[in-house]
């Protein structure tokens, strides 16, 4: 569709934390939107949708496709089609990288990783299940029991030698922190094993889909350096971070719906 | 990957319901009400497990009860939870099987679908489908005070040994001795032979039920078949089970000429890994559904009927041993490679589906394994989907819904 404005697609990912919307002008991204999802996932996609609009000065008629992904994709009653997360993170990273194999995505409930084909479609991938561990929850609970703002947390695992976290489990996980604090661990140490517990748990689900490279880490967890630095550790190779690693998802949602237009 | 254009014409047709549904629920329904009042018929009731040799309980008269069928009631009437529940208060760990947790909670409350099976004369347990089934079995030979019979499989890596053959003969044997006892009379062999060879006539109607699963498209899907399954289960070796099973063939027969697709614009063949979830089985088939993928066969109800060739008929209670011994869980994954590539062949399957049963740790070990053998060997993509076949607890919607539509999406 032509509107004078050129093909317009929007790809919006409700996402357990926050809601992300991209707009794609002819291949180029036009806009991104973060905002928090809230308890309403419906009005959370509307809201970024309309406030992603306004911002990129574009009106609702000239969307010709809408996509939406995430957890709360259903929700979305005004997209033409609902994608799963996986297909989108991959399309994402193919966007912003033709030759990447393989996704590492960690959001604020769910891990996961892809391998992809040339064409940036997912081979296989797996999921974290029904467990924290390994996702943005896990560090933002840790943080908080660190007394850390969630932006340094990564920077102040990287001076430290990692403490020994051996469960699991976030619950006790935290237990074991506070069991570290009261032992008088230094505080880096306990960040940066914090770090590594949660590398453990991805690289592992990493490790049985394939590691192939380039790999690429997309998803909110990526603006944390702690985590790209333990992760590179765990796995032995380097990782691209994506320049729109929280809004990946939207944007694979976004080239998808430019796709079907 | 397999030929897509394989949409059935009749794409949007109802398939209807399969009509036996109704006979076998008369069935099951007349098969408890005896079991329950068999005491005032003089009959001996006797507990076994769902890979537990049945057929000489028959030949001695003896009704068979499975508390294996009894839990998979409990998941479908969705009562698990709650029965897995009392059986933690009473100091059941949550990890072990919520088969054994909800049936040890019916024997102590009478709760449950049925208020509780009728309680056992007798019990029978072979661990051919698991360890846990030999704990499970002591307590209710404690709790009910009555005798119980162990049959001791071993894990069969290779071929089976003579020696682990003669091994389990031997243990026939005393199984026989054990029967006369607690019934106070001999076997009679004729009538053995007889259960023998309605048992295995039963096994291969149920396969070849399974078989026109085969066809494109396909006249039933594996939640069919794990409802379907129920008289190979509680009644092989009965006139009762050839008789339904005809039926049902007759009935999938029917369908085939017809061209009638239990899945709609059927698109996509995939297996099914695992026991069912068993709480969850309309909205597994209707999720799968959706995305026109029919679950063509399953690892779990093909099981009994997959030992058929080891099984000779003329010389039954023989070759037991070496039949018994095999089924599917029982075998090491080298075996188990070979069914599923047996499997995938037979009916065409684009993908593999398994459920990492939290309760059936024996079928759910080396999933991942098998899962890169599919796929490195065969070419096969699977999903994992972790769950329980009765505590929904372990059920988590979303993560499962995205998981199925993620997987669909890369076929």
């Amino acid at each position: 569709m032509d509107t004078g404005t050129g093909n317009i697609t929007a790809g919006i990912d409700i996402g357990s934390i926050t809601a992300k919307a991209v707009l794609l002008r002819n291949g180029e991204i036009a806009g991104t939107c973060v905002r928090f999802t809230g308890y309403n996932a419906k009005n959370a996609g509307r809201a970024v949708f309309d406030e992603l609009l306004k911002e990129a000065g574009i009106a609702k008629e000239h969307v010709s496709v809408v996509v939406s992904t995430g957890y709360g994709r259903k929700a979305v009653d005004f997209a033409d089609k609902a994608i799963t997360e996986i297909t989108c993170h991959g399309a994402g990273a193919w966007f912003m990288d033709p030759e990447v194999r393989f996704v590492i995505d960690v959001g604020g409930q769910d891990s996961k990783v892809m391998r992809l084909d040339e064409n940036g479609k997912v081979v296989d991938f797996a999921m974290n299940d029904k467990c924290a561990a390994g996702t943005g929850r896990f560090l933002e609970v840790m943080a908080r029991a660190m007394e850390a703002d969630l932006d340094d947390f990564g920077v102040l695992s990287l001076s430290g030698e990692p403490a020994r976290i051996s469960s699991i489990c976030t619950v006790f996980a935290e237990s074991e922190v506070i069991s570290l604090i009261a032992a008088g661990a230094s505080r880096e140490n306990i960040v940066s094993g914090i770090h590594e517990a949660a590398a453990s748990r991805i690289s592992a689900m990493a490790k049985r889909v394939g590691v192939a490279v380039p790999v690429m880490m997309t998803g909110g967890v990526a603006k944390n350096r702690g985590m790209i630095v333990a992760l590179e550790n765990k796995l032995g190779v380097s990782l691209i971070v994506s320049s729109y690693a929280q809004v990946n998802g939207a944007l694979g949602a976004a080239l998808l719906a430019s796709r079907m237009g | 990957m397999s030929d897509h254009s394989k949409v059935n014409a009749d794409a949007g047709k109802d398939p209807g319901k399969i009509r036996s549904v109704s006979r076998l629920k008369e069935i099951m329904t007349h098969y408890y009400i005896d079991a329950k009042t068999a005491r005032d018929n003089s009959k001996k009731v006797a507990w076994i497990t769902s890979g537990g040799p049945v057929e000489p309980l028959i030949a001695m008269d003896v009704i068979p009860v499975y508390p294996e069928n009894h839990g998979a009631m409990v998941g479908a009437s969705k009562m698990g939870v709650d029965l897995c529940r009392q059986a933690e208060v009473m100091g059941y760990s949550p990890d072990l099987c919520s088969y054994a947790r909800a049936d040890i909670a019916c024997a102590v409350t009478q709760g449950g679908p049925i208020g509780g099976l009728p309680e056992p004369d007798f019990l029978v347990c072979c661990n051919n489908i698991c360890g846990t089934v030999l704990k499970w079995y002591e307590v209710a030979a404690r709790h009910f005070k009555v005798p119980l019979f162990i049959l001791d499989t071993p894990f069969i890596h290779g071929e089976m040994t003579e020696e682990a053959r003669r091994y389990v003969m031997s243990q026939v044997e005393e199984y026989i001795g054990f029967l006369e006892k607690q019934c106070g009379r001999k076997m009679d062999y004729d009538r053995m032979d007889e259960v023998g060879r309605l048992s295995v006539e039963g096994l291969r109607l149920w396969q070849a039920v399974l078989d026109t699963a085969a066809h494109k498209p396909s006249p039933i899907t594996a939640f069919d078949a794990f409802f379907h399954l129920a008289l190979i289960v509680t009644l092989r070796g009965t006139q009762v089970a050839v008789d339904y099973y005809k039926e049902l063939l007759d009935e999938m027969h029917e369908r085939l000429e017809q061209g009638i697709a239990v899945v709609p614009g059927e698109k996509y063949r995939l297996l099914w890994d695992n026991l069912p979830v068993w709480y969850r089985t309309n909205w597994l088939s209707e999720k799968f559904a959706s995305h026109h993928a029919c679950l063509v066969a399953d690892t779990y109800t093909s099981a009994w009927s997959g030992i058929l060739p080891l099984i000779d008929e003329n010389r039954f209670l023989e070759s037991m041993s070496v039949s018994y011994s095999s089924v599917y869980i029982n075998i090491s994954h080298d075996r188990m490679i070979d069914k599923l590539r047996e499997m995938i062949e037979k009916y065409d399957a684009d993908g593999l589906v398994m459920h990492s049963n939290r309760s059936c740790k024996p079928y759910s070990l080396g999933q991942y394994d098998l899962q890169k053998m599919v796929m490195d060997q065969l070419g096969i993509p699977s999903l994992i989907i972790e769950a329980d076949m009765v505590d929904e607890r372990h059920f988590a919607e979303s993560q499962i819904e995205t998981r199925i539509d993620a997987f669909m999406e890369t076929l």
